[in-house]
């Protein structure tokens, strides 16, 4: 009997393939496979009781989940159009910072090192309505005489959570679009400027459009790790008080491990995969058009 | 249009001083062209016209306006680069009408001046593409063509043909020539290539280490070089230039050969060292030079090391005095190497420069 032998490429990649499908692909196939079924952590068994769409539809009917899908996508807007905002204008100023640009730049990377835990708990201390920073701050400065409650109202809350996430992350644009300025040619600017352009003029026809790939960059890879806001959220306000704050993803949590419902967080979270694919593939889309605009010089 | 001064302008950057002091009036609608080596302090010199470099000392008056403190978008000039600067992210077209979109014009207007300038400096075919789909030589006509759709007072040329084959090089200088006629606004134009400077320019400024050394017009700065550094910077090839010594009415070469002094030099006092300047023009082989006819001709017998056949003419290296010169035959013959042929100097036609200051002698 002659033994089957694979061929040496497919033996070599066997051991990576073998590990991928069984750390990524599996646990996917199980989610995606639990998401049709009533699984609950309780009823182990209940895994293998296949029932269609029904968590699906169950959703699609359910406003807590939709309130919760546009705070999210409320947030992921606000948040990543501010960080881009805020980053070009920090890229900007050090840019033209002539001494202690090194330092400066160091300096900007800082809100990175933290663990989104940590910054979490950082603002929450910062927003407490007795012992925080920012009432004290108003009550000294006599702009108000009462203790906001920033992490209790949830306009106020979601604008904490905001400005946590805005304050963690900001630096990934910030360190993306000055590296964008670093590359970039210096004589378009002063051709710009024989040209007639003002300051305003020459950022807005000619250093912007060669910022735009590098700020795209920046979007996607956000928006592929902006659900770690979940950290932030869930030690700030955990989604409460009474679902105020509730985003996507404190909801699949608390849906899967507090109310052991795994098969429906389960659909949840496939929602908000998708939710997140579209916003990367959006931001692609810019992205492969302002790199062909800036064309083959890179 | 306008014209241009510059008062005692200086520029330095740091602790390094790359013009040291400039005096030049440029005449409404004049051509003037800027030479030198390279790192003279052409280009700063440029750019601080354009107002993209401080202005270190001194001053620059555009239409008599002092213009030191005027970001460049009120100086109304249009400026080529040496390195071109295109718009990366703009088309051929976009590149060219960006200036006047800027300045609020319809985009009829934009579309057909980017057209005619695309249309003289031909590259209406490359309209549509951008920057990076071009070659060198096309880059710089569009930039070329930036600076032309415009109407500015002055018009600031960085070596804008550099880049260019010789045969749209001369198209090119063709080209600007009959801009400048058109327009006739004043321009200032940098080159190295001392064919560009003396066929363009109503006046030519020889720059060195960041000061001026001779302005003159073509026909003077050829013919009447103030100092030795402009004598060897213009003509092609360059002025012969060797070593002597005025002894007894004669000039004495350093290996002891001995040439008659020239009349307009009688003065000259024994002993004085000076530098002995021909061009290769008036040196050359009995039957194949000028002939302008001043009857103070030396003729000598001497071997032909090397010659280069240029078709026209060709250029003969000689040793004589104890150096080696360029002579140049008209209506060439074939001229073999070794050969001894009968040389004719012109000696009306002699420059005599100071050896310690290097300064011109007379003939000015
Ligand atoms: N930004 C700068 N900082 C310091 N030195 C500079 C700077 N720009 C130019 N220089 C120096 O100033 C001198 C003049 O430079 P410039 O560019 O004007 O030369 P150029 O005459 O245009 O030469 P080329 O023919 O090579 O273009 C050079 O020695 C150069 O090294
Ligand atoms: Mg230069």
């Amino acid at each position: 009997m002659k033994a089957m032998r694979l061929p040496p490429h497919v033996m070599l990649l066997l051991p990576a393939v073998i590990l991928l499908a069984a750390v990524i692909l599996f646990p996917l196939l199980l989610s995606l496979w639990s998401s049709f079924t009533p699984f609950r952590l309780t009823r182990p068994d209940s895994v293998w009781q296949f029932v269609g769409l029904r968590n699906y539809t169950r959703l699609a009917g359910d406003a807590d989940f939709w309130v919760a899908f546009g705070r999210t996508v409320l947030l992921l807007t606000l948040a990543l159009n501010l960080e881009m905002l805020f980053g070009l204008g920090l890229a900007l100023l050090v840019e033209r910072a002539s001494r202690g640009q090194r330092v400066l730049r160091t300096i900007l990377m800082f809100p990175m090192m933290f663990s989104p835990v940590l910054v979490g708990f950082q603002f929450k201390f910062m927003f407490n309505d007795n012992v925080g920073l920012v009432n004290n701050a108003l009550q000294s400065l006599g702009l108000t005489d009462q203790a906001i409650p920033w992490l209790i109202d949830g306009k106020l809350a979601f604008i904490a959570i905001l400005t946590a996430e805005i304050w963690s992350s900001t630096a990934v644009f910030a360190i993306f679009i000055l590296a964008g300025l670093m590359a970039m040619p210096r004589d378009p600017l002063e051709a710009a400027r024989v040209d007639g352009c003002t300051p305003w003029q020459t950022f807005r026809y000619v250093t912007w459009p060669f910022l735009m790939p590098f700020a795209f960059i920046a979007m996607t890879i956000r928006s592929l790790d902006v659900a770690r806001a979940y950290d932030i959220i869930t030690i700030m306000t955990d989604g409460g008080p009474a679902g105020r704050t509730e985003v996507l993803w404190t909801l699949i949590a608390r849906t899967a491990y507090s109310d052991a419902r795994m098969g429906i967080a389960n659909a949840m979270a496939y929602v908000a995969i998708l939710l997140s694919i579209a916003f990367t593939a959006i931001f692609f889309r810019q992205l492969a058009k302002a790199r062909a605009q800036v064309a083959a010089d890179w | 249009m306008a014209n241009l001064t510059f008062d005692a302008l200086e520029k330095s950057y740091g602790g390094y001083h790359a013009v040291k002091g400039i005096d030049l009036d440029v005449r409404d609608g004049e051509f003037v062209a800027l030479v030198g080596p390279s790192g003279c302090g052409k280009s700063t010199t440029l750019r601080m016209i354009a107002g993209l470099e401080e202005i270190s000392g001194g001053e620059i008056r555009i239409a008599d306006k002092r213009v030191n403190d005027l970001p460049p978008r009120d100086r109304n000039i249009s400026m080529v680069f040496q390195s071109y600067a295109l718009y990366p992210h703009m088309t051929v077209r976009e590149n060219m009408g960006f200036t006047l979109k800027i300045a609020g014009c319809s985009k009829a207007e934009i579309d057909e001046a980017a057209l005619n300038a695309a249309r003289v400096l031909e590259i209406e075919p490359l309209l549509d593409r951008r920057p990076a789909q071009l070659s060198g030589g096309q880059r710089q006509r569009v930039a070329m063509g930036r600076a032309i759709v415009r109407d500015p007072d002055v018009f600031l040329f960085d070596e804008p043909l550099s880049n260019l084959d010789a045969k749209l090089r001369g198209q090119m200088r063709t080209e600007i020539k009959r801009l400048h006629a058109r327009l006739g606004t004043t321009i200032v134009y940098v080159t190295h290539d001392q064919v560009e400077a003396m066929t363009l320019a109503d006046r030519i400024v020889i720059m060195k280490e960041g000061r001026i050394e001779q302005v003159g017009t073509p026909d003077q700065v050829f013919n009447h070089p103030a100092t030795q550094f402009v004598a060897g910077f213009i003509g092609s090839p360059p002025m012969n230039m060797v070593p002597a010594k005025v002894a007894g009415g004669a000039l004495w070469f350093e290996d002891g050969t001995e040439l008659p002094l020239p009349a307009a030099f009688e003065e000259l006092s024994d002993g004085h060292e000076v530098i002995f300047g021909l061009r290769p023009d008036d040196i050359y082989p009995e039957g194949h030079g000028l002939d302008a006819g001043t009857g103070d001709i030396v003729n000598l017998q001497l071997t032909v090391d090397l010659s280069e056949p240029l078709g026209n003419e060709t250029l003969l290296f000689i040793r004589f005095a104890g150096a080696e010169w360029t002579a140049r035959m008209l209506n060439p013959r074939n001229v073999a190497r070794g050969e001894r042929l009968n040389f004719r100097i012109d000696m009306a036609r002699v420059h005599l420069f100071d050896a310690a200051t290097g300064c011109s002698l007379g003939r000015q």
